[in-house]
């Protein structure tokens, strides 16, 4: 169930803005389900729709992409996992932005998915030749903390604990959690409220 | 690094462990669950034949899918019926409390935890769902999370987390005439922008808060995520108290006063360090209405839509943006502003106080010709407190629709749905593009009182001039 990520490579789609939130990745018509399955279909589909054909994800140059460069707080609002599930089923595999919204993040992390940081130069470059060049193929390296894009390669960055949990294969922490059941009934035996009125 | 706040405390006594990853294993203490996140979670249960370990912690309600107008099963809508089904059979084969609708317990999720007493200080808790950092406003670290974290809460009652920073978000001062607990959290979102909270929780102090009722501190404290900050707090008082006091899982008798030094004991200390403080005055704050496509683009009502060139260089493409969606002209006043439809309700504003304010502002007025406005109380408790006191009379004589509870026109899972690019004043928390259910509708958040106004006079307007 699970393995290490600690390199990815493929080719690239810019998707520029700032503040994309999760309602735009998937609006929440799309949310009326109980599988994850069949989003990648609708992500961005309102922004799709807006820009008939010229959204990046309908873009014949971007099909097939692998790694998703954006700008500042991506991912912000709604908690919906739907929205990293539809990017993921869409093809992502990887992120690389400026910054992300905290709950999207968490939700990459769960299902394996690295969202990187780097600096506003380093992704503007990268979109800029993603548009330009767009078959450039881009890799990302968790051990060297490196985006390589044609010749050119930067520093990204991911604090050091979710990156662990990606070079060691420990992103999917349900069975980690699972194994200190009694660890955990001992911690709640300890809190005054566990017993109040329950 | 933070030292002898409450969130600190309370994370201390919640840690089960250290993971090798060097995240912290974190006992959740009430976990939340309804429709739209979970089913996803209870099927990756089965597939790893796992079961819920505390299935007394955790507790369901719909609300997101729920329609407000007739809510008789079988739903219209086929896919809100199969998310309904799917719910009601994960709790009942897994043991979970289920408040269903007309239990007289069911409603939006960030309403009826606080309202049965079962969001208390000092706990964790957690939902599949961004707007869980409301329950802070009782001194709980609360937050939202995705659906494999449901799935980790289900099976082992914990979660893996790297521990935030903390800001202390004072306030001194009493609030202005018209000036709200909304107002004051979307002052904040504006001033330290939509993504000035990732990475912190946010305490919010000061004597504008301790000020503030418990339903008051509960806005601000849904709208912490809005400014980037999974979770937003204030110190338990004398005021959580007397809210708590009671409440069907309160803690009673002996308990309740043991319960009472606990939680005392869980304060902020006086000397506590915070990795940021950031400090506001009350009077400053105005009515406040956002323009734009992000809580983070607001303006004082009587404040004109920003031109591009007095914004951060960061912040002008987005403004761009939002000139072209929300059809608005840099410069121009957001007073006047002809609105469509007008909605009061959500889990940031759709309590029984919130009710009584808008209430107070539309008796003896009338909704404006070509205006919808309609009143959706956030859970079957707050409609029947409203109509006992004779609210839902008030609003329908006033000309607004009263529902039945539910998350409505906030997100626009259910049939309440903004039409092609109307324009909304809605007592919600999101104006993002899209957001209330047509991918040209257009929202502006205010408090639900300026809704009001803006329901019975068509247009952007101040509350002040109906005080």
């Amino acid at each position: 169930m699970v393995s290490e990520v600690r390199t990815m490579a493929g080719s690239g789609i810019p998707l520029i803005g700032n503040d994309i939130d999760t309602d735009r990745i998937i609006p929440a018509r799309f949310l009326r389900c109980v599988t994850f399955d069949g989003l990648g279909a609708a992500v961005f589909a309102d922004d799709r729709k807006a820009l008939v054909g010229q959204h990046p994800f309908d873009q014949s140059q971007y099909q097939g992409a692998k790694i998703l460069v954006v700008n500042r707080n991506f991912g912000c609002g709604s908690s919906r996992e739907h929205a990293p599930q539809a990017i993921a089923k869409w093809g992502i595999q990887a992120l690389i932005g400026e910054s992300f919204a905290e709950i999207f993040f968490g939700n990459c992390v769960a299902m394996g998915i690295p969202c990187l940081t780097a600096n506003s130069g380093t992704v503007d470059y990268l979109q800029k030749a993603l548009a330009k060049r767009p078959q450039t193929p881009i890799s990302l390296d968790l051990m060297a903390m490196q985006v390589h894009c044609g010749d050119f390669h930067a520093p990204v960055f991911m604090s050091e604990e979710p990156r662990n949990m990606f070079t060691e294969g420990t992103w999917d922490a349900c069975g980690q959690l699972v194994a200190q059941a009694q660890q955990v009934r001992a911690i709640a035996s300890k809190l005054p409220y566990m017993a109040w009125n329950r | 690094m933070s030292k002898g706040t409450l969130f600190d405390k309370v994370w201390d006594l919640h840690t089960v462990g250290t993971l090798p990853s060097g995240q912290t294993q974190l006992f959740i203490g009430l976990h939340l669950i309804h429709e739209v996140t979970s089913p996803q979670a209870f099927a990756m249960l089965r597939e790893r034949d796992l079961n819920v370990l505390f299935p007394e912690r955790t507790v369901a309600t719909v609300d997101h899918i729920v329609p407000t107008e007739n809510q008789a099963r079988p739903f219209a809508d086929s896919l809100a019926e199969e998310m309904m089904q799917a719910l009601e059979n994960n709790c009942k084969e897994q043991g979970i409390t289920f408040y269903n609708i007309g239990s007289g317990n069911q409603g939006v999720v960030h309403i009826i935890a606080p309202e049965q007493g079962l969001t208390q200080p000092g706990m964790t808790i957690a939902c599949g769902d961004s707007h869980t950092s409301t329950h802070g406003a009782f001194g709980a670290i609360a937050f939202g999370i995705g659906t494999s974290q449901v799935r980790d809460v289900l099976a082992s009652q914990t979660l893996s987390l790297s521990k935030l920073k903390v800001r202390k978000i004072e306030v001194n001062g009493d609030l202005r005439p018209g000036v709200y607990a909304k107002d004051v959290i979307l002052h904040i979102i504006r001033t330290l922008g939509v993504k000035g909270g990732v990475g912190f929780a946010y305490e919010f102090a000061g004597s504008t808060f301790e000020r503030m009722n418990m339903e008051e501190r509960m806005t601000v404290c849904n709208m912490a995520i809005e400014g980037g900050a999974r979770c937003g707090y204030i110190n338990p008082d004398a005021v959580t108290y007397d809210y708590l006091q009671g409440k069907d899982f309160a803690p009673k008798e002996a308990e309740w006063d043991r319960a009472v030094d606990w939680w005392n004991s869980l304060h902020s200390d006086a000397d506590a360090v915070y990795d940021d403080v950031v400090v506001f005055e009350a009077q400053k704050i105005a009515p406040t209405v956002t323009w734009g496509i992000t809580p983070g683009q607001g303006i004082a009502v009587d404040e004109v839509v920003p031109r591009a060139d007095t914004l951060l260089e960061e912040d002008r493409p987005i403004a761009e943006e939002a000139y072209h969606y929300m059809h608005l002209h840099p410069g121009a006043p957001i007073e006047g502003t002809k609105v469509d439809v007008c909605f009061i309700g959500s889990c940031t504003n759709g309590r029984i106080t919130d009710l009584r304010e808008a209430a107070k502002f539309a008796q003896g007025r009338h909704v404006a010709e070509g205006v919808k406005a309609f009143v959706v109380p956030g859970s079957e408790r707050v409609k029947k407190q409203a109509e006992a006191e004779g609210l839902d009379k008030i609003f329908l004589e006033a000309g607004f629709e009263w529902r039945e509870p539910g998350c409505s026109m906030c997100l626009a899972m259910n049939p309440d749905k903004l039409q092609g690019d109307q324009l909304s004043a809605s007592s919600s928390n999101r104006n993002f593009k899209g957001r209330q259910g047509s991918s040209s509708g257009r929202t502006l958040l205010m408090s639900p009182a300026m809704v009001v106004a803006a329901a019975v006079t068509g247009q952007v307007s101040d509350i002040r001039e109906l005080l």
